[in-house]
């Protein structure tokens, strides 16, 4: 497996590990040391890890051998290595997200999807690398050192799910979950050549999910295949009575239209989401759409101008519920403190020295917004755009079944090409950040590559709990996407 | 400026709610563990937690909204943003425009009647000690904080500025309490700090626009509520006849020495940053779950005043006051159900004002009916006031219990009729000098003769009795 994983191919599904691993063919503890072996071969140079859990993982792969044993089903995800974004509790095992702040926080209790992760016989392996509390869209605001993309080690893995993206990309494993604020999971899933699920907001608790802009927030796998992420998202989906905003209903079914062809669907490609995005990125897009049409699909371009204010709106609504979320890390319970004469100048030491600049701009961005005097100009505006957003998205629903357009404007770019230009590296998020908004569903699927051979995700919308729907029309672009490889080979041609 | 001074006070009180588990957490709702051992992933604010809403403080917010005459509306929570070690989040989780009660009132014993702006839940912070010599921020060594109260519901209940002395402040608070333990949200402990009170006090000549305020904080009982505004108002007719000028700020009130000092102005205020809480969905209790609390909202002190008021007739000044005693304290069935057993109501209502306070707990799981069997004996002469007295202290520390045996096994019987004409009879023949005199109208020797009989009786007979005999021989 670890020289499969350097080579780049594809490692085995979660679906088949599961499989292999019910049925006695496989153990977990030999899957879990192909595992660790292809993470020791190759994350030196890649950085997908902040931590890996060796020995939790050897518990968990134990019993579910344990289970197989004794022929008890240990679930649909039996013996299935899992990564998990920094940014999720895990009892016993440091959770940093990423920043010097919450350096060598032990939490004292695992996320609800990590529980649910693991009665589906899961393996945690470890805890991957992200942009400090979720804010970036490179990997590159770590306080740890950025990852590099498993493809090119110029280049990012994006963000700011990009250890996950980049763990599950390199074979490390064949999932990785991340949280997707404004993009997270589907933009470096894109970048890395993998699929990347962002859940309707409520499907998914996030309870133990270390808040950044908690109306915004949603946990979601990556993954080699559309199925694999419909697998997961069955595990992770259901109300949880420890989050208040969990959705009561049951999730919507994910997988049972996987194979249901896209015949009779009406596809709208969404203009918003390719105009202004780099030419071979629009133009694998509009292959896709044509592939879904040849498959089928009644195609139409649609317009959804209110996407235009998403950028906006998400920039002044996410710092300020970050600049309140991140509040609680003042160094008088845990975490980082930097000691001083008084409370204040503690709190602000701690704080000074604790966060990085990428966060302490959006704290300052959000703290500004919320202020006595500003809050209906911006914070208050910023809702209302939520709300025409989600109204401009219902019109589009009224004509098409789903959205497709990119997942991101360009492939994944050069480290250190937009550090030092915030808005160029907030505008990596510009097609993703109106799902978020609108607390849609969306995935990103790979499609074909760019004039640089880097991958190139193509993103199915869809509107809320129609999770079906677009996992039907992702695993269509999935089969395009196949028969492209078949045809046209290892290389690429460029637009 | 002609008139004289008016005080303008308005009353924050918080209220802690006696649910089994904390607003947000299943940490139980408890005073007086260990520090810091109460505590939950939520109610630390661990990163990564998520408050969901307690049922319960719902339904004890909604009675105290009953019960205050407000109308309980669908509401939503907001975050209140400042730093303070003592709230784990550095967040306040409370309510905003939206709060879950709007408007009532609440009718003083006087008869006097105060507005009611809002009542609305929001959770409690930590305490933090400030160890070193003064105790105060400033000066302190270092500082201890305890979580346990971290998150215990509580509810602000804001009064319109209709208050208009210390004395009234201090019936309203007073009232406020009785209220509050009546609805069963509260137990109204303010030594404990289930109950605290801010006071917004200003000063006006009578008629004219409302005066610049000043909070008052750090009123741990009524007492000390009503020195407070009453030192404040002083201050500030002091300051303005002086030529001087309010300055809008919170002050902190020193019980020892009887003042109040400033704590922080209108510029240095925070800026709270209120905004939603997105982790709390809007709450919209349905009509059915509103009627629900507003019907188990028990008996208000004032009609409860009102229904013992009733029992006696026409009570006297002494009487009204032991009305509100009886009320205060919660005793008010334990009379009323003695009198349905037939007990007089005067004596049943003063022995339960003068009596039962010591241990109130005991007292108000007392069984009417024994009590009710003890003032009937008393009220019959059976039992001396003393001898009444104590066995009502042992039925207390029982329960409950036949107050007949408990006379009976500590000595009480009472002494018959004849018995007692016998013993009258001898000391007559003994003190025949007195008994003269006596007769020829010295009235005051009656009590030579009641104390003989006490003496030779070991003090079990009935005063009264003696003196209708010492009478009765006479003519």
């Amino acid at each position: 497996m670890s020289a499969a994983a350097a080579a780049g191919a594809a490692a085995p599904s979660a679906a088949a590990i599961a499989a292999a691993v019910r049925s006695g063919e496989r153990t977990a503890g030999g899957v879990l040391d192909a595992s660790l072996a292809a993470i020791a071969a190759g994350d030196g140079e890649v950085h997908a890890f902040l931590h890996v859990a060796s020995d939790a993982a050897r518990a968990d792969a134990e019993a579910v051998d344990a289970a197989v044993t004794a022929g008890r089903d240990p679930g649909p995800l039996a013996g299935v290595p899992v990564a998990l974004k920094d940014n999720l509790c895990t009892r016993g095992v440091p959770t940093t997200c990423a920043s010097k702040i919450l350096d060598g926080w032990v939490p004292p209790y695992d996320a609800t999807v990590v529980e649910r992760l693991r009665a589906a016989g899961a393996v945690v392996v470890g805890k991957t690398n992200m942009d400090e509390f979720a804010m970036g869209s490179s990997t590159e605001n770590s306080a740890v050192g950025p990852t590099r993309h498993p493809k090119d080690r110029t280049r990012v893995p994006g963000g700011s799910s990009g250890g996950s993206a980049a763990a599950v990309a390199a074979g490390f494993v064949p999932v990785g979950l991340g949280s997707d604020t404004g993009g997270s999971v589907r933009q470096p899933a894109a970048l890395c050549g993998t699929v990347g699920l962002k859940p309707t907001y409520g499907v998914v608790s996030r309870y133990g999910l270390v808040a950044f802009a908690s109306s915004l927030d949603q946990i979601g796998p990556m993954t080699t295949t559309v199925a694999d992420a419909a697998l997961v998202l069955e595990v992770i989906a259901g109300h949880d009575r420890r989050d208040s905003t969990s959705l009561a209903e049951p999730p919507p079914p994910a997988g049972r239209s996987l194979d249901r062809g896209v015949e009779g669907l009406r596809i709208g490609l969404c203009r918003e989401l390719v105009d202004g995005t780099a030419p071979d990125v629009a133009a694998r897009v509009r292959e896709a759409v044509e592939a879904l049409a040849a498959a089928g699909a009644t195609v139409e371009e649609v317009s959804v101008p209110e996407m235009r204010y998403g950028l906006s709106a998400y920039y002044l609504i996410a710092p300020a519920e970050a600049s309140s979320n991140l509040a609680r890390y003042d160094g008088v319970r845990y975490g980082l403190r930097v000691d001083a004469p008084d409370v204040a100048s503690m709190n602000t030491a701690t704080r000074t020295a604790g966060f990085g600049p990428e966060v302490k701009r959006r704290i300052m961005l959000g703290t500004y917004a919320l202020s006595a005097g500003y809050y209906d100009a911006y914070y208050g505006k910023a809702q209302r755009v939520r709300t025409l957003m989600i109204e401009a998205f219902a019109r589009a629903y009224a004509t098409v079944d789903v959205l497709v357009g990119a997942t991101a404007p360009t492939t994944a770019f050069p480290l250190g090409e937009r550090v030092d230009d915030p808005m160029a590296m907030y505008m990596s998020d510009v097609c993703t950040i109106p799902s978020n908004l609108a607390g849609h569903p969306a995935i990103s699927v790979p499609f074909g590559s760019g004039a640089d051979g880097l991958p190139v995700g193509v993103q199915v919308l869809a509107p809320a709990l129609g999770e079906e729907r677009m996992f039907q029309v992702a695993a269509a672009v999935e089969r395009a996407a196949a028969e492209r490889r078949g045809t046209a080979g290892a290389g690429e041609a460029g637009a | 400026m002609s008139g004289e001074w008016e005080t303008v006070v308005g009353l924050e009180v918080h209220c802690e709610l006696r649910t089994r588990t904390k607003l947000f957490c299943a940490c139980p709702n408890v005073f007086g563990e260990e520090p810091n051992t109460n505590v939950c992933p939520v109610c630390l604010g661990l990163p990564g937690s998520l408050p969901v809403l307690n049922e319960e403080a719902v339904e004890l917010a909604m009675r105290i909204g009953a019960a205050l005459h407000a109308e309980v509306r669908p509401s939503s929570f907001y975050r209140k943003n400042y730093f303070y070690p003592d709230m784990p989040k550095d967040y306040q989780i409370s309510q905003y425009d939206e709060p879950i009660n709007v408007g009532g009132h609440l009718d003083l014993p006087d008869g006097s009647r105060v507005g009611i702006v809002r009542a609305h839940l929001e959770e409690d912070t930590g305490k933090t000690a400030h160890l070193g010599e003064t105790g105060r921020i400033h000066a302190a060594d270092y500082s201890l904080v305890d979580y346990n109260r971290s998150g215990v519901p509580l509810v602000e209940i804001v009064s319109e500025p209709d208050i208009r002395s210390a004395a009234q402040a201090r019936a309203y608070a007073a009232e406020l309490r009785a209220v509050l333990v009546a609805t069963g949200a509260s137990d109204g402990k303010m030594e404990e700090g289930s109950m605290r009170v801010d006071a917004n006090v200003s000063v006006r000549r009578a008629g004219a626009e409302l005066g610049t305020r000043c909070e008052i904080k750090n009123l741990n009982s009524l007492r000390s509520l009503a020195r407070a505004v009453e030192h404040e108002a002083a201050r500030q007719v002091a300051l303005l006849e002086a030529g001087g000028v309010v300055v809008q700020e919170t002050r902190h009130w020193d019980e020892q020495a009887g003042r109040t000092i400033s704590m922080r102005s209108k510029e240095e205020a925070f800026d709270y940053r209120y905004f939603p809480e997105p982790d709390l969905v809007p709450l919209a209790p349905d009509e059915a779950w509103r009627q629900r609390a507003a019907a188990a909202v028990g008996r208000l002190p004032a009609e409860r005043r009102r229904g013992l008021a009733g029992l006696v007739g026409e009570p006297t000044p002494a009487q009204v006051d032991q009305v509100q005693a009886v009320v205060d304290l919660g005793l008010d069935e334990l009379v009323v159900a003695a009198v349905s057993a037939g007990a007089p109501a005067t004596l049943a209502l003063a022995r339960a004002a003068n009596e039962l306070a010591a241990d109130l707990e005991a007292a108000l799981a007392l069984d009417p009916g024994s009590f009710a069997a003890l003032v009937v004996l008393e009220a019959r002469g059976e039992l001396t006031a003393t001898q009444s007295k104590a066995v009502l202290a042992e039925l207390v520390a029982a329960g409950g219990g036949d107050p007949v045996s408990i006379a009976a096994a500590r000595g009480f019987e009472s002494l018959s009729d004849e018995f007692l004409r016998d013993v009258v009879g001898q000391l007559i023949e003994a003190n025949p000098g007195e008994w003269g005199r006596f007769c020829e109208g010295e009235d005051k020797l009656a009590g030579f003769f009641t104390g003989q009989v006490m003496k030779a009786t070991g003090g079990k007979a009935d005063g009264k009795a003696v003196a209708a005999e010492l009478r009765r021989r006479r003519n």
